[in-house]
């Protein structure tokens, strides 16, 4: 047979996409369930991880273990319990179904809230959970995460360095959000600010950016003591 | 089985992982050698990954020599090694969660490794599936190789752990003035470190030198 005539290559080439495409169409639905469970436990983990638990090695257990309910805030501040399935995306969550998660953790016998935050850095998404302390406006701990800032740089927002600046601060003042990332070496107000990454300022900006506009979806629920 | 392990397929798979090694003498896929070897299990996985795909691929390739249309084989050589790593990197989702964390983009780069085109090209395209199976795996531990033994050095005594393992962070080192080589975590001493083993290579087999 000619293998270099026009219909065969044309039709050798239709053919092998339409297996492959079954091919990975099959692989990939049959895979579902597992993926979706390993991001479960991850999120898991890195809400722990707001909440200073690092190291986990069953996160199932040890997420039910700190976690006490997972509940969604309205905009006027009302909460009612969440019994859904678990939520890994929150900002389709909160786009698409209105719902804002807040999870009431308990660490050492103290309530804690870990609210999810999530925004844009300079290549890509970044999000974090920030975990308030029993009067909703003191950070008792923060967990930020990156898909593909430049390492060593904007990078530096996923290492605990930069996240154990945020322990302390405060969230609100009067009713808006001041907790913030500024320039570093420009802090003036250090209740609510925090040293910027030198190098990694649009990471920084766009941190400063989701804690702004997440947490201000929260507001009415924070100013409810 | 005389046949299978003839003194040809021999040489076949152990030549990459010596004399002629893809990373070391051909330098090639240099760049996930650079990015993924800062800590031992990554590195481990990819080259295991590396090797899964070029052996399969290399089968495939082999398998469908006489049939691809000559003007469309690179395409078609491409969209073999596509599937094959989108499948690899599905399942390191499923079952090594962390792992394909940290490897992310890296496992998608094998489309672009040129070690799987080259082989492919050279080899797979012009010999049966059970040389291009050896082939493929030959040239995939040779590259494993080299990445265990960079990520080796690389995590030994830049992070002083060893697969995660603490190894060289104690205190009474400490006290002796020892301190981790941060500098070891970033990318360009990967390449240094290759160019030892280059250079040690070269030194020892006086073969692959130039004249």
């Amino acid at each position: 047979m000619n293998t270099n005539s026009n219909s065969y290559t044309i039709i050798y080439a239709s053919v092998m996409v339409v297996i492959v495409a079954f091919l990975l169409a099959f692989v990939n639905s049959s895979l579902r369930d597992l993926q979706g469970k390993n991001v479960e436990l991850d999120t898991k983990k890195q809400i722990l991880s707001a909440l200073g638990v690092t190291d986990v090695k069953d996160a199932e257990k040890t997420f039910a273990e700190y976690v006490k309910s997972d509940i969604v805030v309205a905009e006027d501040g009302t909460t009612k319990d969440y019994d859904g399935k678990f939520v890994t995306a929150y900002e389709k969550e909160y786009k698409e179904n209105g719902r804002a998660h807040v999870f009431v953790c308990e660490v050492e016998g103290k309530t804690k809230y870990v609210l999810p935050v999530y925004g844009a850095g300079l290549w890509g998404a970044i999000w974090g959970y920030v975990a308030l302390d029993e009067d909703k406006n003191t950070v008792f701990g923060t967990y930020f995460s990156h898909a593909s800032e430049t390492p060593g740089l904007g990078a530096e927002i996923a290492t605990s360095h930069f996240q154990d600046l945020f322990i302390g601060k405060h969230v609100l003042e009067g009713d808006k959000v001041a907790l913030s990332v500024v320039k570093n070496g420009k802090v003036s107000n250090s209740d609510f600010e925090v040293d910027g990454i030198s190098g990694g300022t649009i990471t920084s900006v766009g941190v400063d950016a989701m804690l702004k506009n997440c947490m201000s979806q929260y507001t009415n629920f924070l100013t409810v003591k | 089985m005389g046949k299978l392990f003839s003194a040809k397929n021999k040489e076949v798979f152990s030549t990459p992982l010596g004399l002629n090694n893809p990373v070391t003498v051909q330098v090639l896929g240099i760049c996930s050698a650079l990015a993924v070897t800062s800590k031992l299990e990554p590195a481990i996985v990819m080259g295991l990954s590396v090797t899964i795909i070029t052996a399969f691929a290399n089968v495939v390739i082999s398998l469908l020599r006489k049939t691809v249309p000559n003007r469309i084989r690179i395409i078609v050589q491409l969209v073999v090694v596509a599937a094959l790593v989108t499948i690899v990197s599905e399942l390191l989702k499923a079952f090594a969660y962390d792992v394909s964390v940290q490897l992310s983009v890296y496992v998608g780069l094998i489309i672009t490794n040129c070690i799987l085109m080259g082989r492919l090209e050279a080899f797979a395209m012009a010999n049966g599936p059970w040389e291009s199976c050896l082939d493929g795996i030959g040239n995939g531990l040779g590259y494993a190789k080299i990445l265990v033994i960079v990520a080796f050095f690389r995590e030994l005594l830049g992070s002083g752990t060893l697969l995660g393992i603490n190894i060289l962070n104690h205190q009474w080192l400490k006290d002796l003035g020892y301190v981790n080589n941060g500098m070891m975590l970033m990318p360009p001493m990967a390449l240094i470190i290759c160019a030892c083993l280059i250079w040690y290579q070269r030194a020892r087999y006086k073969e692959l030198q130039e004249k």
